[in-house]
């Protein structure tokens, strides 16, 4: 890299090697580009909730009120509280069925499994708003109850929430499982471990990264879902995101910015959380 | 031979995957402290036995015994085999330490009694310092010693090695076999070793079953193997050989007058009978006459002269063809006057005087001809 090696014939554009692509200007404004329509909405809406202004228009200064305005809005601490109950009961349960469906999937033979593995997919494909409206007809079918105290009254969202994860979960494991040495599985009984015991030393542990990523997809997906838990909502189960929707129906005010903000953090937090738990577990593979 | 008892007693098994039949009626007993090993051709069915062995693959047919015990009933993790996996299988989230360990803690062992035996394994292979490393921190050849330590802390009364050096690069690899037949004589353990490197099998082994298509050809040491095989497919297998084809045309005791093609008549003297346990021991040429056989003789066994050999020897004349040097021998492609190529490998034990030999140069090529083998068809 530090010096540009001279060919006899080259010309000096080829001085830049094929995969230098960070060297040419272009490739550099494409990044660029790229960067700045993805984040500078994010950005924005996190400046603008510290914004000493009722609207999002002009910059009047920092100020810290509207986070204070929403800690004392109590029907948006209710919905967070609610979007935390629902995401962290619906990520602990989609993570151990979409686990044990992979693991089920990779162990076993059995007929209609390549069907199986389809139909599994189904919740992936299908578009949110049908999920949605399914969910509703099928909670209205079965005469779900919709007078049950906190946190009861979250049920039916948290079903519907593993209905949508707990395959995204089963297909990360799955992809994971691919890679697995079976001889591994073979070492484990030859030394005297029991099939329990070889699923607890050794195949769990090489799941554990694809495991830690696919909580975090659902923890993420059910933290942020608003068609299908609109659909599924009743009048006292409010989540974060149809309250932020409902709260800008009216007007985009910093308040709603600071309410988001928080969100993204929790995400980000969640990410970080995650990849540190996963990282030095990727770098021990043979 | 050696008198010890048997330890692996291997009673006409067969395994049949779909349409595929990878072993195919094979009866082998395998001796206590024997250095054993399953040599063939890729896809011959060497690791579907030793699965077998170790518990992983049920036969369809025959059965098992290790010790005397029947294995039929017994899942592997109960079995007194251990394995060396080809991809070691060093488990990739434990220190090579708890590598050792898993199988005396999955046990139960007491844990102080774990520590000395890890640390004792460990020193055995030559890991000590290694202890606290994790597998990924470990070259090939060291992981592979993780693998051997594993399964020889559990004391197994088998070792089965499912072609441990294959992926080691050739210097290493010449290591490890002198080190694997040192800890063998150091532990005292049956080991059964599938490969498909004929060399490693017999610079290793005490015996060797040869294995064609599922089925077992020979089972002989390592120089019966090798001087005395006893059909066309393990006399092409192991080693080089010169192969010809020949019709008995008559024979006087254990004399027989042959036709062969490409040296046209000739007599050799009664062949020693094969070592009693391999099939096939009939003896050669116990057909009616004429009866189609093959004869072989190794490059090795052949010299190359300027002029005639002396008497008493099978003698040939033809031109260089090719020369092929090895560093340690050339060998020497000949095409005889009929037709016939033929080559013999020539030792280059001196530096300077080292024969050359000109393509197209006329020459003489003779053996001995109690140095030719005779192989049924
Ligand atoms: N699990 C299996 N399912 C189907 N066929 C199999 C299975 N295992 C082995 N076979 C087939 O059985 C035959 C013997 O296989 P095996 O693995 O025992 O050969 P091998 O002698 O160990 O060969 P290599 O030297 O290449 O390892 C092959 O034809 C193989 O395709
Ligand atoms: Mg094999």
């Amino acid at each position: 890299m530090t010096a540009p090696v001279r060919r006899p014939h080259g010309s000096p554009r080829n001085l830049i090697g094929p995969l230098d692509y960070t060297r040419r200007w272009w490739m550099r404004f494409l990044v660029a580009a790229t960067f700045l329509a993805l984040y500078a909405p994010i950005l924005t809406l996190i400046a603008y909730s510290f914004n000493d202004s009722r609207r999002n228009i002009m910059w009047r200064g920092f100020t810290l009120k509207y986070y204070e305005k929403a800690w004392n809005n109590d029907s948006l601490i209710d919905a967070f509280v609610n979007s935390l109950s629902i995401a962290v009961f619906s990520t602990a349960v989609s993570t151990l069925l979409g686990v044990l469906v992979a693991i089920f999937l990779w162990r076993f033979k059995f007929p209609g499994k390549s069907a199986y593995e389809g139909f599994m997919v189904l919740p992936i494909v299908i578009p949110e708003i049908c999920m949605g409206v399914a969910m509703m007809a099928f909670f209205a079918r079965v005469g779900w109850p919709t007078n049950l105290t906190w946190p009861f009254n979250l049920g039916n969202i948290i079903i519907a929430h593993i209905a949508f994860s707990f395959p995204f979960v089963a297909v990360i494991v799955r992809a994971r499982m691919v890679g697995f040495n079976r001889e591994l599985e073979d070492a484990a009984k030859d030394l005297g471990a029991s099939e329990w015991q070889t699923m607890r030393d050794v195949v769990l542990p090489y799941l554990k990264p694809g495991i830690v990523a696919g909580g975090l997809i659902a923890f993420t997906l059910s933290l942020d879902d608003f068609v299908i838990t609109f659909f599924t909502a009743g009048p006292n189960t409010i989540t974060l995101p149809v309250k932020i929707f409902s709260m800008v129906r009216f007007s985009v005010t910093p308040e709603v910015n600071a309410a988001s903000t928080i969100l993204i953090v929790i995400t980000v937090i969640a990410t970080v959380l995650a990849m540190r738990f996963q990282a030095p577990q990727d770098k021990q593979e043979g | 031979m050696s008198e010890s008892p048997v330890t692996v007693s291997i009673q006409s098994v067969s395994k049949r995957f779909g349409t595929v039949t990878a072993v195919d009626r094979v009866s082998l007993d395998i001796r206590q402290n024997e250095f054993f090993a399953l040599l063939g051709p890729s896809g011959c069915g060497k690791t579907t036995l030793l699965r077998m062995l170790a518990g992983f693959e049920t036969p369809d047919r025959g059965s098992i015994l290790i010790d005397g015990q029947d294995m039929a009933e017994v899942p592997p993790n109960r079995r007194p085999v251990n394995m060396v996996f080809q991809s070691y299988a060093v488990f990739p989230h434990m220190s090579v330490f708890d590598n050792v360990a898993y199988g005396l803690r999955v046990a139960g062992t007491p844990s102080g009694e774990i520590g000395q035996r890890v640390r004792d394994a460990l020193e055995m292979v030559r890991l000590s310092e290694q202890a606290e490393r994790r597998p990924d921190q470990l070259s090939g050849g060291q992981r592979q010693r993780v693998a051997l330590a594993r399964a020889l802390v559990k004391r197994p009364k088998v070792l089965l090695l499912d072609e441990p050096l294959s992926a080691l690069d050739a210097k290493l690899r010449e290591a490890m076999q002198l080190e694997l037949v040192r800890l063998q004589h150091a532990v005292g353990i049956t080991f059964v070793i599938v490969t498909h490197d004929q060399h490693e099998a017999l610079s290793m082994a005490n015996r060797i079953a040869v294995m064609e298509a599922g089925q077992v050809r020979q089972v002989d040491g390592p120089a019966q193997l090798y001087e005395f095989p006893n059909s066309r497919f393990v006399a092409g297998f192991i080693g080089k050989m010169n192969l010809f084809r020949a019709r008995v045309i008559a024979r006087h005791g254990t004399e027989l007058k042959l036709d062969v093609e490409g040296l046209g008549r000739l007599t050799l003297p009664g062949q020693e009978p094969h070592s009693a346990d391999s099939p096939g021991a009939a003896g050669p040429g116990a057909g009616p006459d004429p009866w189609d056989i093959d004869i072989a003789v190794r490059p090795e066994k052949i010299r190359i002269h300027r002029d005639e050999a002396p008497g008493g020897r099978i003698s040939h004349h033809g031109r260089v063809s090719e020369v092929a040097y090895f560093g340690d021998t050339s060998h020497v492609y000949l095409r005889l006057d009929s037709g016939q190529s033929i080559s013999a490998n020539i030792r280059n034990v001196a530096r300077t005087s080292r024969p050359s030999f000109r393509i197209g140069e006329a020459l003489w090529c003779s053996w001995d001809a109690g140095d030719t083998l005779v192989l049924d068809r």
